[in-house]
């Protein structure tokens, strides 16, 4: 049970997205989350739908991962989409049963986001956490953080952290197994009873789990402490980021984009919200 | 006296991706009634995933396992109870205790069998004794206790829950002699005592000549040989083939035997080889 959770989705492959540098990718990330939100008229949606799309197309993934990762939103888009289309107050009636009445513009909303949610969701992922390994990923947060060293925030600490958080998700994850599974075979009911009932029944596999974390947490601090780990200062790297042609090309795409949507919003203001 | 068979039992690993593998395959064994069996293997050889099966924390991905004649899985709202008949401690069990006090700790189990008080204590106390728990230990905060002690704590949470097959997973690994001893001599008068069913998986083939009474042999996911430990390392060669061995004074013996001494070829013990060589001398007349 504890196997199906998947925190850091990296996927392994070889794509433009998986080999430009982490720092362009988290750049990305960002100007495509505003200019998602900045699509208002129906063309520049569509246009947003159809770069994500081809997103997807570049990365290279299996369809089968890409639909798992929008597996969780799916709630929240029905939600999203019962509300706009219920709630939504117009001009043009479609639809209209005793309290129920649903507008053109209610459908238009709901179309609108979809696509929104949708992309985001996919967007996002594609450029940044199926296509980033985590190491890559604090890395470049790190890099592109570490302007902020100059006034006294200690970015290079709060990234390793970062790592060895992320390093020690399944280890811990493991462990959960093994005390739980130690647990059940002295007896344990994990899955019945009321609420208090499985609350208290996790007492037995939280309090070794909080003192075996601990313990990995001291060992580690040792361990570092023995290969002289002293923080950033004056310390270099192995894998040294560094921006490549394929970074600038990537960036200019994104360019295009984000004028696209403004061109399309302005030019061809058809069905606007 | 209860009975565990398993019947045709294989176990896929991550099942549907890619990664699937099978760590048990096609598995037909019985394991020995009133007796401590051995059970060893190379690592990776599916020792772990098999005595996992046993009591019901991993499900078989095909065949049956059979507690006296009855699929454990038949219906699987009893699974708890094949786990209280068949105790398992798994690898490394110090780093499961949670309780304030040793006490509370070893009676988890008996408490979650529903047991009443006074026979819970009794249990706490029975189990106390097999592994050699103190009076005063019982007060003590578990996180307060040495490895050691630590895992003869674990060892009597399982203990005393009274299954009729206690089965342990390396229960001496990382050990020190006189824990080692302590432990497996505990697990031993439990035996005897109680007249239950042991299942010692180990790495340590003196550990296993010198406790156990039959052995089961895996390799790459199946049983490899099974029988009385001095009949599995009466074949050295075999158990060579599959990354094991004898115990140390057995190849020592072996190999003076080469060498055209007299010696018998089932010696699994120090002490049994000192006899042996003993008799021999007199025998030529040098003593």
């Amino acid at each position: 049970m504890m196997r199906d959770i998947t925190l850091g989705q990296y996927f392994p492959g070889t794509s433009v997205l998986h080999r430009s540098d982490p720092r362009m990718k988290l750049i990305l990330t960002l100007i495509f989350i505003v200019f998602v939100f900045l699509a208002k008229s129906l063309w520049a949606y569509v246009w947003l739908f159809v770069f994500t799309f081809s997103l997807l197309i570049v990365s290279r993934l299996p369809v089968k991962v890409i639909l798992k990762g929008l597996k969780p939103v799916l709630f929240i888009i029905a939600i999203t989409v019962i509300f706009n289309l219920f709630l939504t107050k117009g001009e043009d009636l479609l639809f209209e049963c005793k309290f129920i009445h649903i507008y053109f513009e209610g459908v238009m909303f709901a179309v609108y986001m979809i696509i929104r949610i949708v992309c985001l969701i996919l967007g996002t992922s594609v450029i940044l956490t199926y296509t980033t390994s985590p190491v890559d990923l604090t890395d470049g947060i790190e890099q592109l953080l570490s302007p902020l060293k100059k006034i006294k925030i200690p970015v290079h600490e709060f990234a390793m952290m970062m790592s060895i958080a992320l390093r020690f998700i399944p280890t811990l994850t493991e462990e959960t197994e093994k005390i739980m599974n130690a647990q059940k075979a002295r007896g344990a009911d994990l899955s019945s009873g009321g609420l208090i009932k499985r609350a208290k029944a996790l007492i037995p596999i939280l309090i070794p789990l909080f003192v075996s974390s601990l313990r990995r947490a001291d060992e580690l601090a040792t361990a570092m402490e023995c290969r002289c780990y002293r923080g950033g200062d004056g310390r270099t790297r192995m894998k040294r980021l560094k921006y490549s042609p394929r970074d600038l090309v990537l960036f200019l795409v994104f360019a295009a984009f984000g004028t696209g949507i403004i061109l399309l919003n302005i030019f061809i203001p058809y069905l606007v919200i | 006296m209860s009975t565990i068979t398993l019947q045709n039992v294989s176990y896929l690993y991550s099942a549907g991706t890619p990664f699937e593998k099978y760590a048990l395959k096609d598995i037909n064994v019985t394991i020995p009634s009133g007796r401590i069996t051995g059970l060893i293997g190379h690592t990776g050889s599916g020792k772990s995933t098999l005595v996992q099966l046993l009591n019901g924390l991993l499900r078989p991905t095909e065949g049956k396992i059979l507690l006296d004649g009855r699929d454990i899985w038949e219906d699987e709202k009893k699974i708890r109870d094949v786990r209280f008949k068949v105790g398992l401690v798994m690898q490394y069990p110090e780093y499961q205790l949670f309780e304030e006090t040793v006490r509370k700790d070893v009676a988890f189990g008996p408490k979650n069998m529903g047991l009443e008080a006074p026979e819970i204590e009794e249990r706490v106390k029975m189990a106390a004794f097999f592994c050699g728990i103190t009076e005063d230990l019982l007060d003590k905060s578990p996180f307060e206790l040495s490895g050691g002690q630590k895992r003869r704590v674990a060892i009597a949470g399982v203990i005393a829950m009274r299954p009729e097959f206690l089965i342990l997973d390396e229960p001496s690994a990382g050990l020190d002699p006189v824990g080692r001893d302590t432990i497996l001599g505990g697990i031993k008068k439990y035996r005897e005592e109680t007249g239950g069913s042991v299942v010692i998986v180990s790495h340590s083939m003196e550990d296993v000549a010198v406790y156990c009474d039959s052995l089961i042999v895996m390799n790459k996911g199946a049983v490899y040989a099974e029988g009385d430990t001095r009949e599995i390392f009466s074949t050295p060669e075999k158990l060579y083939g599959v990354g094991l061995d004898v115990p140390q004074i057995t190849g020592v013996t072996e190999a003076l035997r080469s060498k055209g001494l007299g010696l018998p070829s089932d010696i699994l013990t120090v002490s049994e080889a000192r006899d042996a060589i003993l008799s021999l001398a007199k025998r030529r007349g040098l003593l």
